[in-house]
């Protein structure tokens, strides 16, 4: 290799596939040895977005983070929520291990206002993490978070539908999640260090009580967007 | 010592009646150009200079400003003494380093009594009496080493003591027309002469007596108006007005070893009620630059219902905030989240952003609450779902896998709010982990929340 390559590969801003475990500085363990195996540096990415596609709610998606937010919670830095699709309970969050004094929730009324406020949050490098449910996206929007994420070295976490995994991003890590007999199956769709081709299975904490039920099932399902 | 600078194109004189005559004690550049002096009488003065506007000298106000102007002060140091009418005396040996350094603090002394309208001579001196001496004869200097001011000192007219004019007309005519010509006279016969006080006056000045001065203490609550030159039509044109009282006030709050949490911004109008704008920080502050920020995003989202000719600035309650640089040591990110939960309020409004905490109630809605601060101790029970639906959906067709359960909630009976309920895990098709519960009086079914 001659030398005026090697001084280009030299540049922070450019990595190589085989370079997958040096390229993240100080990632976030996620808890689940099983996925810090398949991450760039062994956890969530800090200062970059990571996005996580799911078609339906309740799979596990927030019990896939609450090991690395309760582990945040514990520094200083706020936990802050934005615009979240229904209430973050707090009993079931303190059983999780999160610190509620680290918690803020923030429900703008407009989608624009969601994007800012998901900006304000990642650029003031006053949060741990940012988990932000938001409409509307596109490419201009998403590149705005990923460079306030950087500036601000905070974890932002966008929560998608499953549909906006074909669309381009400039998310530095993207998951796909869906739900499997034995825990929540993670597809990497994109990562910094080139491509995964198993979904990688996590055993999530049980939902709920374990206390097995003898009544019959009900004819009933949800009405539920 | 500091006089203001008026900005009157016009020639201008300030007068002021002694024995039956008024004496012109202050003029503007446009008045001395015509010929105007200090201390020639208004009729005098009125006949050289065409249009000549006269003012009144008016004791309170001035007194007035120079109390402004030691609030001001105390941005640099608690121990601020006035020299009335015209000299502020600061003790700075003791913060120079905060102020990184002589240099710096005099470089920001002067552009903050510029920015406010004042011009000021400005000395610096091992001894305040010698500081002031040095400012009344205009020599700009900081002198630190005590030889070399009493070198200095020895120049200057005798004139620039603080003695009755028969002391200082005597001490002419024994032949002594400097300070070093005094200080060469014999001490006993000068004070068998022209009393103690020169003597413990000239001793004051080059540290030969320790100096007991009082110092300023601010009032108890701060509020400043500001008359505006021309009416304001334009909230956010207000802020530039509003920038000049943020630095009088960053100074009381030092004084009083103080914080604000909410500040008023009254606008006065014509004939109108007053329009007041509310500032809330996250936490008590005295830091102006982070008042100006909040001030400037609240301006920019204010209408105005009409023209402001006088801006008010109020601090309704003034808090204690413990040491004097506390700004200093808090940790950044923790001063950081406050500056953004006051920005994301501004915008938002003040109840969408909020913290999460436990209340003691069975009923899972009533088992938690928004709280406008961080929530505190709570109550962790893992047999909750992490999200729980505002309002309980109704249950329709299909199946439902029940995976676990029941746990019966009974309550609220004494309130009108009360449910009987069997709460369950249950799965859906899709592998989504839903709880949901069975109404014991109607028997329907409805989900909750959603183990996310």
């Amino acid at each position: 290799m001659n030398s005026s390559l090697e001084s280009v590969l030299q540049h922070p801003g450019i990595w190589r596939g085989s370079q997958r475990a040096q390229t993240a500085e100080n990632a976030l363990p996620t808890g689940f040895a099983a996925l810090d195996e398949v991450l760039p540096g062994g956890g969530w990415p800090r200062g970059a977005l990571t996005e996580v596609l799911l078609a339906r709610q309740g799979i596990g998606e927030l019990r896939l983070l609450t090991p690395s937010l309760a582990r945040l919670s514990e520094a200083d830095g706020w936990l802050a929520w934005v615009a979240p699709p229904y209430v973050p309970y707090a009993a079931a969050l303190a059983a999780a291990g999160i610190d509620l004094k680290r918690l803020v929730v923030a429900k703008p009324q407009s989608a624009a206002d969601a994007w800012w406020t998901a900006e304000q949050a990642l650029r003031s490098g006053a949060c741990g993490a940012l988990l932000a449910w938001l409409r509307a996206a596109d490419e201009r929007r998403m590149r705005r978070l990923q460079l306030a994420a950087e500036t601000g070295h905070t974890w932002g976490v966008l929560f998608r539908h499953a549909r906006a995994a074909q669309e381009r991003s400039p998310a530095a890590l993207r998951l796909l999640l869906e739900p499997s007999a034995e825990g929540l199956a993670v597809s990497i769709l994109k990562r910094r260090g080139g491509p995964v081709s198993q979904p990688v299975v996590v055993a999530l904490p049980q939902a709920g009580a374990i206390r097995r039920t003898r009544r019959a099932a009900p004819a009933l399902s949800l009405v539920h967007s | 010592m500091i006089s203001r600078g008026a900005a009157v194109p016009d020639p201008l004189a300030v007068v002021e009646k002694q024995g039956g005559r008024s004496w012109v004690v202050a003029c503007n550049d446009t008045a001395e150009a015509c010929g105007v002096r200090v201390d020639m009488t208004a009729l005098a003065a009125q006949a050289l200079a065409d249009g000549l506007i006269v003012r009144k000298r008016d004791a309170s106000a001035e007194h007035e400003s120079l109390a402004g102007l030691a609030v001001w002060a105390g941005r640099f140091t608690p121990s601020v003494s006035l020299e009335p009418p015209h000299g502020l005396l600061l003790e700075i040996s003791t913060c120079l380093s905060l102020h990184r350094g002589l240099a710096n603090l005099l470089k920001q002394a002067r552009s903050g009594i510029n920015e406010m309208g004042y011009a000021a001579m400005m000395a610096c001196a091992p001894t305040s009496h010698g500081a002031w001496i040095l400012a009344k004869a205009g020599i700009e200097k900081a002198v630190r080493d005590p030889a070399r001011l009493e070198n200095i000192i020895a120049a200057l007219p005798v004139a620039l003591l603080d003695q009755p004019p028969a002391v200082l007309e005597g001490l002419e005519r024994v032949g002594a027309h400097t300070l070093g010509d005094c200080l060469r006279l014999p001490r006993g016969g000068m004070a068998r002469r022209f009393g103690q006080a020169l003597l413990d006056e000239l001793d004051l000045a080059l540290g030969r007596l320790p100096e007991a001065r009082a110092f300023f203490m601010p009032p108890a609550s701060f509020e400043r108006s500001l008359e505006l030159p021309a009416p304001v039509h334009d909230a956010e044109a207000l802020q530039f007005a509003a920038r000049r009282l943020l630095p009088e006030l960053e100074g009381f709050l030092v004084l009083r070893q103080a914080g604000v949490q909410q500040l008023e911004l009254v606008c006065r109008h014509e004939r109108r009620d007053n329009t007041v704008i509310k500032l809330g920080f996250a936490k008590p502050t005295r830091d102006a630059g982070r008042m100006q920020l909040l001030l400037r995003e609240t301006l920019g989202r204010t209408r105005l219902e009409a023209p402001v000719h006088t801006l008010v600035l109020r601090a309704p309650v003034v808090l204690p905030l413990s040491a004097s640089s506390a700004d200093l040591f808090q940790k950044t990110r923790e001063a950081d989240g406050d500056l953004l939960l006051e920005r994301l309020r501004i915008r938002l409004g003040k109840d969408a952003v909020y913290g999460i905490d436990t209340a003691a109630d069975h009923r899972p809605e009533r088992a938690w609450r928004p709280c406008p601060e961080q929530g505190g101790a709570a109550t962790a029970n893992r047999h909750r779902p992490l999200w729980l639906l505002p309002k309980p959906l109704p249950c329709h067709d299909g199946r439902l896998k029940l995976m676990s359960g029941p746990e019966r909630i009974e309550s609220g009976w004494w309130d009108g709010g009360d449910v009987a309920r069997d709460y369950y895990v249950a799965e859906d098709r899709n592998g989504a982990q839903l709880w949901v519960y069975c109404d014991r009086a109607s028997g329907e079914w409805y989900v909750h929340g959603v183990f996310a």
